[in-house]
């Protein structure tokens, strides 16, 4: 693969990175490449959590063949900067599933960024992303979708919803969808909020601290994330960290 | 017991409770009745502590502690009980791990040993009989998709779990039918009305009083507390409505 050019923030994809963060480890190496043969069904997962002040860049491509099947779960928490891409190619009949979720604090720059191509009919695609932030992290959530001509019957959702623990925390989510085919169903939603306040008065009420009432609010808030991960220890691993994560932000 | 001395506050600023003063002793059912806007909620959310209700002036104690000087869960477990009038629904958050959290939250800031999951259960299943509540309900999501009755239910359900010295009932009746009305009347009797514990209920109506006889009936309109008396009191309220009783 040839080095490219260092990304500018005129590139949709990147305009919401840390580019000194990315500066410092460009180029990044290839993509990790996952192919699924028609018929097959895989899952995958990635817990990002690189340290303190690390930059971790993952990309993925992804090539999802007929009738076909991949499942991607990802809890991305770690490092200055973690960013963690997808390009995905979906076959006739074929299904991506994203279910991602974002829990960052301090000055964290943590992304999701995704282009799912739908080429062929029959696909669906369905992804899940719900994101943490405090103190003055953001996070961010860039999912494309291509419905090419002949992707009839398409059926493809992105779910992004973000909670901000603090004034000073930024989301960005921005589901964007290019539609080339007249019989498709592309359902988008995004929503950002803040911790219920009338929960938390109720809580407290009852004798719980604030510390505990956020984090049992928030991992509500993420629970069902990682609900359908098949890996059972994995899923312990995933849901461990993310609570681990979350206690270190209220 | 609980001690409110000349208690003000205001809300956006605005006056609410103006001078309110009221003393409840141990082993005490006190009953608070006022019109609508009489400032009976905000008495108690102001005792409860939640946020915006600003406390200009006066005292609140509970078993000789300053409630105004505590945060809210503070006063949780110092022993005081908020019954919401609305209680709140929290998605994801199942009523059981919502207890055992409030239980120990409480436990661990009085000192004592959290109670372990088999301890907590067993716990809840007797409270929730009391009240006549399926156990199958306290695993689902705090009074998420709860008719108005079983949330009343659950709040007497908490009540009863967490033990507390003093509860502020405020309008647990409403959105109950006759059979509800018995059942939670019976709960806050079998709960609260012991030698070293004090209720405050507040209520519109007399019909909750025919179940939990209070010991006094206080009248609250313009934000203080313009009329006390016995048991007959409600009675005449009922009667003759709060119109004259405001007026003079």
């Amino acid at each position: 693969m040839t080095a490219l050019a260092l990304p500018t923030r005129r590139d949709e994809a990147w305009r919401y990175s840390d580019l000194d963060a990315v500066a410092s480890v460009w180029p990044v190496p290839a993509p990790v490449r996952i192919d699924v043969a028609a018929g097959e069904s895989a899952q995958h997962h990635l817990l990002q959590d690189a340290s303190d002040g690390g930059v971790a860049i993952h990309d993925y491509v992804i090539h999802v063949a007929d009738g076909a099947r991949c499942d991607f779960h990802l809890l991305n928490v770690g490092g200055k900067l973690g960013r963690v891409t997808f390009d995905v190619t979906l076959g006739r009949g074929s299904h991506f599933g994203l279910n991602g979720a974002i829990i960052g604090g301090d000055a964290q720059v943590l992304e999701i960024v995704s282009r799912v191509n739908h080429l062929q009919p029959d696909a669906t695609s369905g992804q899940t992303i719900r994101s943490i932030l405090g103190a003055r992290a953001t996070g961010s959530y860039l999912g494309a979708i291509n419905v090419a001509r002949d992707a009839q019957r398409t059926d493809a959702f992105q779910s992004v919803k973000a909670m901000l623990l603090d004034r000073t925390a930024t989301v960005n989510a921005k589901p964007e969808l290019e539609i080339y085919a007249d019989d498709v169903k592309c359902a988008h939603g995004a929503t950002v909020g803040e911790l219920d306040k009338a929960a938390l008065f109720y809580m407290a009420s009852r004798g719980m601290d604030p510390a505990t009432a956020k984090t049992l609010l928030l991992k509500a808030f993420v629970a069902g994330v990682f609900d359908d991960m098949g890996d059972e220890d994995e899923r312990t691993r995933f849901e461990a960290a993310a609570i681990a994560r979350l206690e270190a932000l209220v | 017991m609980l001690t409110i001395d000349n208690l003000a506050n205001a809300i956006d600023g605005k006056a609410i409770l103006k001078g309110l003063s009221l003393s409840i002793g141990a082993g005490e059912i006190h009953a608070i009745m006022g019109p609508n806007g009489a400032g009976k909620s905000t008495l108690a959310y102001t005792l409860g502590g939640r946020p915006g209700y600003e406390v200009t002036g006066g005292s609140a104690t509970l078993a000789g502690e300053d409630l105004l000087a505590m945060e809210p869960h503070e006063r949780a477990a110092a022993g005081l009980f908020l019954g919401f009038q609305y209680p709140v629904e929290i998605p994801g958050v199942s009523n059981l791990q919502f207890l055992r959290e409030s239980l120990n939250s409480q436990r661990k800031a009085r000192g004592e040993a959290a109670l372990s999951g088999g301890e907590f259960i067993k716990l809840a299943k007797e409270k929730a009989a009391l009240l006549g509540l399926d156990m199958e309900m306290l695993k689902r999501p705090v009074n998420v998709g709860f008719s108005g009755g079983e949330k009343k239910r659950a709040e007497m359900v908490q009540m009863g779990i967490l033990d507390p010295k003093f509860a502020i009932l405020d309008e647990t009746d409403s959105g109950l039918d006759i059979d509800a009305l018995k059942v939670v009347g019976a709960g806050i009797n079998a709960i609260m009305r012991k030698p070293d514990k004090g209720v405050l209920l507040i209520t519109h109506y007399q019909r909750l009083l025919d179940y939990v006889r209070p010991d006094f009936v206080h009248v609250l309109a313009g934000g203080r507390i313009i009329k006390s008396g016995g048991p007959e009191l409600a009675l005449q309220l009922e009667r003759e409505g709060y119109a004259e009783l405001v007026a003079a």
